[in-house]
């Protein structure tokens, strides 16, 4: 690994109210490479991650793409260097239609600045058309889509601007056991094309086939980092529930000493 | 029925609005043994209705995004002042009476002052976090308080003279011709468009509406369109007027007097491409999706990268220049500015927006549902002075019927989840 990684976050810290939501995490994803961000509810992972998709500000480190270091002030910046994020919450406008959604903030338009929703539709249909070809609802409002459906547009949305890093937080923790395998698969679609994923979950079921590495953090802070080959589930376990690295990861600030 | 509609694509919010609009029609006409449904009536209802329409317009656009404006009347007040000494005492001063450029300045001064007042409430609800209820409530207080301190509370007339035909009135139409030529324009470009939406939506392959579908609903509006020239040709101006006007013209006036139409009326042609315009804006154009997406999650709006805050401010400051132009269809009308202009004028204007299908918990609204919402409103209004129903009593008709419209508004949500 000589080159250097596509992302790159060094001694990342936010606090909100006194409390350290996130203290000096360091954490990398090269290209093709899936990154599980793991740890309990309340550990920082989606706050981390919010810093790099440009929700938060940190109140310092710095934040390297490609060895280049970046200023991600706003989510818009976060799109301008390729990086997607599907929230937990999907963060969709539920009264407005998929297509609607899929280019908010970048919308097709005529030379007049009108929109182009026939095109738009159009481009709709065929990123829907890979992601889930039962899909039909094109017209209606996202509020009238099943969670799977919603799903479907919320992953559209990210990786139809060709996304080089995606960030996805919680991607099954809504879906039955078909959309489940349909998101792994996805995934491993992804990892072929050489785009870098987090993963971000609290349970490492969900994850541990999927990931080449596992980054765990606990109380705000990185317990450690490890080669998914290198550890056992139960040894991941144990980082996540007590913080204490096995000799099989590379330990961080948050590990139990002793 | 509403498989019907389904194939036609109108949504059955309109057709319920149309219905009830037609029910008032209907009502006050019989009850008031047949001085309803007169040209002369219904003309001059067009021009009562043209401010609040004008700014039910932005007010459904405030509303999708979650917010409220309840200073839009003290800010017409506000604004019809400033435009009132503008036009009647500073400019004089320096061009001399009736000056051609006046009427223009006027309107320009309104409709920045508008924005600019739009924008700073806009700005405090937009990048303080202000609650928009206190900002706009705020400012219900303070620019009625402005309005009085222009003048300290003298009324000013007359305005300039080519300023008042914005307002309606003898001078206030276009005559018979030139409305036919608009309303024959406005029917090519509504066939225009839908032939080539319809070309457009074929080029994709996506679905299409039969055709039969297509051409009735084009005839619908065509002949809303003609039958809106029709009956404000067929309103004659007053003998005295025609007269003048015929003589004027190097005519002699004939035994038992010649037929002059009014045609449609500059304030109702304002509010119409107000309309257009911004049913462009909210529907055709980024800044229009962007707000009804705020509406819809103000939070995925965020995260997608639209800048939310630029955005709800801008929706105040186009809240605010219409505010502008419906002061000066209201100045123009009463031929003065007074500080009491505008008074309940919100409260209007907001119901307008809701009986017109806006929801106040946001991220849904039509302009042409507000603008029907305000053309319902005053039908009531004008129909009960027709009536010689008390003025409290109206105020309690209008009331009821508002809290009825939304409840029945509600229900109709019910059923369709």
């Amino acid at each position: 690994m000589s080159e250097a990684p596509l992302v790159d976050m060094r001694g990342i810290s936010i606090a909100f109210g006194g409390i350290k939501a996130v203290d000096n995490v360091d954490v990398d994803l090269h290209e093709g490479e899936v990154v599980a961000l793991l740890g309990h509810n309340g550990a920082g992972k989606s706050t981390l991650i919010k810093i790099l998709s440009g929700a938060y500000r940190p109140d310092s480190g710095e934040i390297l793409i490609r060895g280049q270091k970046v200023d991600i002030a706003t989510p818009r910046d976060a799109k301008r260097y390729g990086i997607e994020t599907i929230y937990q919450t999907l963060a969709l406008a539920d009264n407005v239609d998929a297509a609607a959604n899929i280019f908010l903030g970048r919308e097709r338009v005529s030379r007049l600045g009108m929109l182009d929703d026939a095109a738009m539709e159009a481009e709709t249909r065929k990123v829907m058309g890979r992601l889930n070809p039962h899909f039909r609802r094109f017209k209606e409002p996202v509020r009238a889509l099943s969670g799977g459906q919603r799903q479907s547009v919320a992953i559209a949305r990210a990786i139809y601007f060709d996304a080089r890093i995606l960030i996805m937080d919680e991607p099954t923790a809504a879906l039955g056991p078909a959309e489940t395998k349909q998101v792994g698969d996805l995934v491993k679609e992804l990892k072929k094309q050489g785009i870098g994923i987090f993963l971000i979950s609290h349970d490492i079921h969900d994850v541990f086939d999927l990931a080449d590495r596992v980054a765990v953090m606990k109380n705000g802070q990185l317990v450690g980092t490890a080669h998914v080959g290198d550890v056992t589930e139960d040894e991941v376990l144990g980082m996540i529930i007590l913080g204490k690295c096995p000799p099989g990861a590379r330990p961080g600030p948050g590990a139990l000493r002793g | 029925m509403s498989r019907w509609l389904q194939t036609l694509e109108i949504s059955p919010r309109l057709v319920g609005m149309l219905v009830a609009l037609a029910v008032i029609w209907t009502g006050f006409h019989v009850a008031s043994g047949g001085a309803f449904l007169t040209p002369r009536n219904l003309w001059n209802l067009s021009v009562q209705t043209a401010s609040i329409a004008v700014m039910a317009c932005g007010m459904v656009l405030i509303i999708v995004t979650r917010n409220i404006d309840l200073s839009v009347g003290s800010m017409l007040g506000f604004i019809g002042m400033i435009i009132g000494v503008v036009q009647a005492q500073y400019l004089p001063a320096i061009w001399g009476l009736e000056h051609p450029a006046t009427w223009v300045v006027a309107v320009g001064v309104a409709i920045a002052a508008g924005a600019a007042l739009g924008a700073f409430q806009g700005s405090i609800i937009a990048y303080l976090g202000v609650p928009s209820f206190i900002v706009t409530l705020g400012g219900l207080l303070i620019w009625r308080g402005m309005a009085w301190w222009v003048t300290q509370g003298q009324t000013i007339a007359p305005m300039d003279s080519r300023f008042r035909p914005i307002g309606g009135g003898i001078d206030g139409a276009i005559g018979a011709n030139l409305s036919w030529l608009l309303g024959i324009g406005a029917c090519a470009i509504i066939l225009a468009l839908a032939f080539l939406t319809r070309k457009r939506r074929e080029a994709f392959g996506f679905h299409l509406r039969p055709l039969w579908a297509e051409a009735l609903v084009a005839a619908m509006l065509c002949g809303v369109v003609l039958g809106a020239v029709l009956v404000a040709n067929s309103y004659p101006l007053p003998a005295g007027v025609a007269r003048r006007i015929v003589e004027a013209g190097g005519g002699t006036w004939p035994q038992g007097g010649i037929f002059i139409a009014h045609g449609l009326a500059i304030p109702v042609l304002i509010a119409i491409a107000v309309g257009v315009s911004v049913t462009v804006l909210a529907t055709r154009m980024r800044f229009g999706r962007y707000v009804f997406a705020i509406g819809g999650n103000p939070e995925a709006a965020e995260l997608s990268g639209v800048n939310t805050r630029r955005t709800l401010m801008l929706v105040y400051a186009l809240m605010g220049a219409l505010v502008g132009i419906a002061a000066c269809i209201s100045t123009a009308r009463l031929n003065a500015a007074t500080n009491a202009a505008g008074t309940l004028d919100e409260l209007y204007v907001i119901a307008a927006a809701v009986i017109g299908g806006t929801s106040l918990a946001g991220g849904v609204g039509t302009i042409l549902g507000a603008m029907l919402g305000a053309l319902i409103m005053q039908s009531l209004q004008s129909g009960m002075v027709l009536l010689g129903v008390d003025t409290p009593l109206q105020n309690i008709v209008v009331g009821l019927v508002l809290v009825v419209a939304v409840w029945l508004d509600t229900i109709y949500n019910k059923r369709v989840k």
